[in-house]
């Protein structure tokens, strides 16, 4: 909302410096965004009377204008189109700060010779200004301007730029602003008194309204002017609604819009001749109904809409824009104004639904005073009789089915301490109230005050909204700063969130950077993670008003996410780049909100040490990849499995199953190259992926110590050539059974030349301990050779010399 | 006689090993001297053949000197080693080639901002609880006082989920604030409560340098009886100490939230200007961080909690906000594209 100081002060006296007040709103909650001054650099500009016109001896479009300014005068040339005698003008003489008309910079005038003629000024347009961008012709003051006076004094003003919030809609005003300066600084407040002369006949022979939705329209008034001539309106006046920036039209419609900025109501005003059977119908529109509203555009309604109708049809959509049919135009002669008050949620509808935030539907969506439309139709009345001439008929047409009367508010005393921590007196409260224009009545007891709320104010409903009105106005600085000494709630674990503490310190501690990827994406991207391009699991949620088509659906996978942004990064970074983003997927399920699943999506990929003086270059593999999966559960306790897997985005034979016991936890593989070729990859990368709700459901719940062995280990290297389909894990699980036996390492594993066809060999190393004494070797020898024997019976393992 | 020849040879040996600067003659000269067939046993052996007398004066100088040798020897060693490595040492680097970077990730500036947030608050009692991030209708706006068509509603530009087949009506959204997490807490638990909740946010809205459309937020809650706006001033003044420094000025202002009443807006004095104005803060000198409030008695009385006996403050911020502040970051898109050139700097 933007307001001028120059209109605010003919309501409020403004009794302390603009920088305080523009302060002191902010703090009250109407925050002033911007303060722009117009006509501060206005030094050189005066108000200058012409007194003579004469062509230019040289140009047929330009005139030699003759300005007088008081103590001189000057001849400029002007290719302004309104020049004439007479006129009172904003005159810059040389040294003066304008906008320049064409480029719009700012610049400083400097004399000049145009078309051979000497030119010692210039008669300002609203552009050269800076008011507006008007540029059609040059400014004409009104005939009071003092001439030889600086502008400043006619034209200067602040316009502030405030911030009201929904709250607020008596603030939408220049009133309504002006009773909450009146409060804050404790000013008086000036509104003008109206009245006027009804001197035609009754209205109610020549109009009448019906509300067909009560509901919808709570009250509707109506005057009636006729023998109204259409003209420009004064030049204070579209002054005023330019400085707003609103453009004056003629006037009709500026007088609607100058009560709609000074009171806050919108204000429509019809051509009296076009309603037909002079009958105001309020109703919803038929389904399928058509209407030209004033922009020129066929608007199709539905029974959502609100319309005016007369007789025969729909003249506007009510609250947010008139038809075409019954616009006021420069043959009209009488006009009906309308003034009303419609609910809140239809227009705001009406408005969404036709895409129109005009500024009409603005103010009513945010709920306006049922108060309000009688009284700015009589200040619209009186100016439009004053100013478009007319008479006015006898009365004003009041529907009013919405009228409720407003309870007083009981504010207990008590509550101000209870709320906002600091004692106050019911005579201090009421005080504070009575500024804001609440109308207190102490209760007998002292501890309860009784409060009518002031028309203006539909924002007030109960004690905690006069508990706001009281601390805004005392200034929430006033308010003191205590600590919370209440009691501390009782400590609820939260085990899900640290295990995803935990997890993410391990995998950054194992050198993987966080990410953190949309939750939106697009059933393309989904498609990706399969080497087919089909989706994989779940039919992801759709949002029903999505802003491009790669956010249209949540996700049900890390995955592409982490690998786009692998993708992304790639492009400038050489060595290995490991990634982890933990975050939600989103399962739906039926007749309910999704299941919102935590998961842990990791990927690594590349050289180590790709380029560095140092030492040899170490591509990731999937050894690598599943060793961290190893790391990392450890870490948190975990002992966990691999199995071979059957995960789609992984290849064949290079991808597992992460196991806790018999149950599934996640994957770990190479990614298959079809969805690298997908995701624009060209180095193998591998996925990790762990489901960390089922994580914590597994984790061991308590960890045991155990003792440290104290007796010396002694250890063996054993080669054993098995047959090529033998895994690891047979050979270990089958020596790690065995007493005495502390650990299995292997430290080699060779198939080839040195070896027979089909076969391979593998070398542990076995460490024996025991934990009750020092193992004498003949015990190691006896282990060890029933582990060997074992392990021929049933894998046929030699042992290699 | 015999004495003397002793003495010779400690100070024989002595000089000797003085000289000695290399491993390799050190072992020699022990070998020499405190071999198996070195000088001092042969001396000691031959102790036998002496007079009873000059045996015990010979025998005791000679166990002494082989002490002394030997703790010569061992010192010794040490130093020629010492010298060794440090003379290796010395030829060998050029200690400005590049080191070997142990690989070490970095937690997301997001999370870093959420860990040291939600740290501050939990120092003061409050726990971190989480809600979901597709939520009804109902959470959202309606038990947050803003009915449908409430003109609050175009505060925050929706992102619905098209479900109406499967939810039988109910509206279904992306939430677009985390305080649907107030209204679930208040119904499970009774006061007193005093809980923040982290998590991810969603706009309809078009993203630029300073928009985004998923964002994280935190929310803060505290419930009990005679929670005041003096108390919240308090918890959130202690707070911006905590993240700003101890200099910050920090202020309330009135503003309007629907689900508050009163309702706050709480800024610093800015980073930049400190107050004097510029463009960071719009000239204003001061920096909004966060909205917050008592919450509305009607909130309260939809979850069952008595309005008038209990009072409670709630209050959420914009997460990435800070950082933004902090670190100048002049793109809010930064956060979540990714860019590791960007991760790597927090």
């Amino acid at each position: 909302m933007k307001v001028s100081v120059r209109w605010l002060k003919e309501y409020v006296d403004l009794i302390v410096p603009l920088e305080d007040l523009c302060e002191r709103l902010t703090m009250a909650g109407l925050e002033v965004g911007g303060v722009e001054v117009i006509g501060g650099e206005w030094d050189d500009i005066l108000v200058g009377k012409i007194v003579d016109v004469n062509s230019h001896p040289n140009a047929d479009r330009l005139r030699l204008v003759t300005v007088d300014l008081g103590k001189q005068s000057s001849t400029v040339v002007c290719g302004a189109p309104n020049v004439m005698v007479g006129g009172k003008v904003a005159f810059a003489r040389v040294g003066a700060h304008l906008i320049d008309g064409h480029s719009g910079e700012r610049v400083q005038l400097k004399p000049a010779k145009i078309r051979g003629v000497v030119s010692e000024g210039m008669i300002c347009s609203e552009k050269e200004l800076g008011i507006s961008d008007g540029h059609e012709g040059i400014v004409i003051l009104s005939a009071e301007a003092i001439v030889g006076s600086p502008l400043s004094e006619y034209l200067g003003d602040t316009i502030l730029d405030l911030d009201i919030t929904p709250n607020r809609p008596d603030c939408l005003s220049v009133i309504g602003i002006a009773r909450e300066i009146a409060a804050l600084t404790g000013s008086k407040l000036h509104i003008p008194e109206v009245s006027y002369r009804e001197l035609g006949r009754a209205i109610d022979l020549d109009a009448a309204v019906e509300i067909k939705e009560p509901n919808l329209c709570p009250r509707y008034c109506a005057s009636l002017l006729d023998g109204i001539k259409i003209a420009s309106s004064p030049q204070w006046m579209q002054q005023r609604l330019s400085t707003c920036g609103m453009r004056p039209i003629n006037n009709i419609v500026d007088v609607t819009n100058y009560v709609m900025l000074e009171y806050g109501q919108l204000l429509h005003a019809f051509d009296y001749d076009e309603i037909r059977g002079k009958k105001i119908i309020v109703r919803r529109a038929g389904n399928g109904e058509v209407m030209t509203t004033l922009d020129g555009i066929e608007r199709k309604l539905n029974s959502d809409f609100l319309v005016i109708a007369d007789k025969e049809r729909v003249v506007a959509v009510a609250g947010i824009m008139g038809g075409g049919d019954t616009e006021v135009t420069n043959s009209t002669t009488t006009v009906l104004i309308e003034s009303a008050n419609f609910n809140q949620a239809v227009i705001h509808r009406g408005s969404l639904g036709l895409r129109l935030g005009s500024e009409a539907s603005l103010r009513f969506a945010k709920g306006l005073s049922r108060d309000l439309p009688m009284i700015a139709l009589k200040r619209a009345t009186q100016l439009l009789a004053e100013i478009a001439g007319g008479k006015v008929a006898k009365g004003i047409i009041d529907v009013y089915p919405g009228k409720k009367k407003m309870e007083p508010i009981s504010l207990p005393v008590a509550d101000i301490k209870r709320l906002l921590g600091m004692e106050m007196k019911a005579g201090e409260i009421t005080k504070t109230l009575e500024l804001l224009g609440f109308g207190c009545m102490q209760a007998k007891s002292d501890s309860q005050v009784k409060v009518d709320v002031p028309w203006w104010r539909t924002d007030i409903s109960c004690a905690a909204d006069l508990v706001e009105e009281v601390a805004r106005i005392i200034g929430y600085d006033e308010i003191p700063t205590t600590m919370l000494s209440s009691q501390l709630p009782r400590h609820e674990p939260a085990p899900m969130l640290s295990l995803r503490r935990q997890l993410r310190n391990i995998l950054v501690s194992c050198g993987f950077q966080e990410v953190l990827t949309y939750s939106l994406t697009s059933l393309e991207m989904l498609g990706r993670l399969s080497p087919q391009l089909r989706l994989i699991g779940p039919t992801p949620m759709k949002v029903s008003n999505p802003m491009s088509r790669e956010q249209e659906y949540l996700r049900t996978s890390l995955r592409a996410g982490v690998l786009s942004v692998l993708a992304r990064n790639r492009r400038y970074q050489e060595d290995v780049i490991r990634l982890f983003e933990i975050g939600k997927i989103f399962l739906p399920r039926e007749r309910d909100l999704p299941q919102e699943k935590e998961m842990l999506c990791a990927v690594i990929s590349g050289s180590e040490r790709k380029l560095s003086w140092r030492g040899k270059v170490e591509p990731i593999d999937f050894f690598i990849a599943k060793g961290l999966v190893e790391s990392i559960l450890s870490r948190l306790g975990a002992i966990v499995g691999f199995e071979d897997g059957e995960d789609e985005s992984l290849c064949l034979g290079r991808r597992a199953s992460v196991m806790i016991g018999k149950d599934k936890l996640g994957v770990v593989g190479e990614l298959h190259p079809k969805v690298l070729e997908v995701f624009e990859l060209s180095e193998a990368a591998y996925l990790i992926e762990i489901d960390s709700e089922k994580l914590l459901s597994l984790m061991a719940a308590v960890k045991k110590y155990q003792p440290i062995l104290r007796y010396p280990s002694t250890s063996r290297d054993v080669a054993l050539l098995v047959d090529e389909q033998i895994t690891y894990q047979q050979i270990c699980d089958i020596i790690q059974n065995f007493s005495l036996v502390n650990s299995v390492t292997l430290f080699d594993l060779y198939a080839g030349e040195q070896v027979s066809a089909g076969k391979k060999s593998l070398a542990f190393r076995i460490i024996y301990q025991s934990p009750t004494h020092t193992l004498t070797d003949n015990e190691v020898d006896k282990v060890q050779q029933q582990i060997l024997d074992k392990l021929q019976l049933d894998f046929g393992a030699i042992l290699r010399s | 006689m015999m004495l003397n020849q002793v003495e010779d040879l400690a100070s024989k040996a002595s000089d000797e090993l003085g000289k000695i600067t290399d491993v390799n003659d050190l072992e020699a000269w022990r070998i020499h001297y405190l071999g198996r067939k070195g000088s001092l046993i042969q001396i000691l052996r031959s102790l036998a053949d002496l007079p009873l007398k000059e045996r015990r004066a010979v025998g005791a100088r000679a166990n002494e000197l082989k002490e002394v040798l030997e703790a010569a020897f061992v010192e010794k060693k040490r130093n020629l080693r010492q010298d060794l490595a440090l003379s290796q040492r010395r030829e060998a680097l050029d200690i400005t080639l590049p080191g070997q970077q142990v690989p070490l990730g970095r937690l997301h500036p997001t999370t870093q901002m959420l860990e040291e947030i939600c740290g501050i608050f939990s120092n003061m009692g409050f726990q971190v609880v989480e809600g979901p991030e597709v939520e009804w209708d109902y959470y959202s706006f309606e038990a947050l006082n803003i009915p449908a068509d409430h003109p609050a509603r175009d505060m925050f530009a929706t992102l619905w989920v098209d479900s109406e087949a499967k939810t039988g009506g109910r509206p279904m959204l992306l939430r677009p604030h985390t305080s649907p997490v107030q209204i679930r807490v208040m119904e499970k638990s009774r006061p007193p409560i005093r809980i923040i909740a982290p998590g991810r946010v969603y706009r309809y809205e078009a993203t630029d340098a300073t928009h985004e459309w998923m964002f994280y937020q935190v929310e803060g809650l505290a419930v009990d009886r005679n929670i005041t706006l003096a108390d919240l001033k308090g918890t959130l003044f202690e707070f911006a100490r905590c993240l700003f420094g101890e200099d910050r000025k920090c202020r309330f202002r009135c503003d309007y939230f629907p689900f508050v009443e009163p309702g706050v807006e709480m800024a610093i004095d800015c980073l930049v200007c400190r107050g004097a104005g510029c463009r960071l803060c719009g000239n204003s000198g001061w920096i909004e961080i966060l909205g917050a409030g008592m919450v509305h008695p009607e909130v309260l009385r939809r979850v069952d909690i008595d309005p008038e006996v209990y009072s409670g403050f709630a209050f959420g911020m914009g997460v990435e906000r800070i950082p933004i502040l902090r670190y100048g970051i002049d793109d809010i898109r930064l956060f979540y594209s990714n860019d590791l050139r960007f991760l790597k700097q927090f």
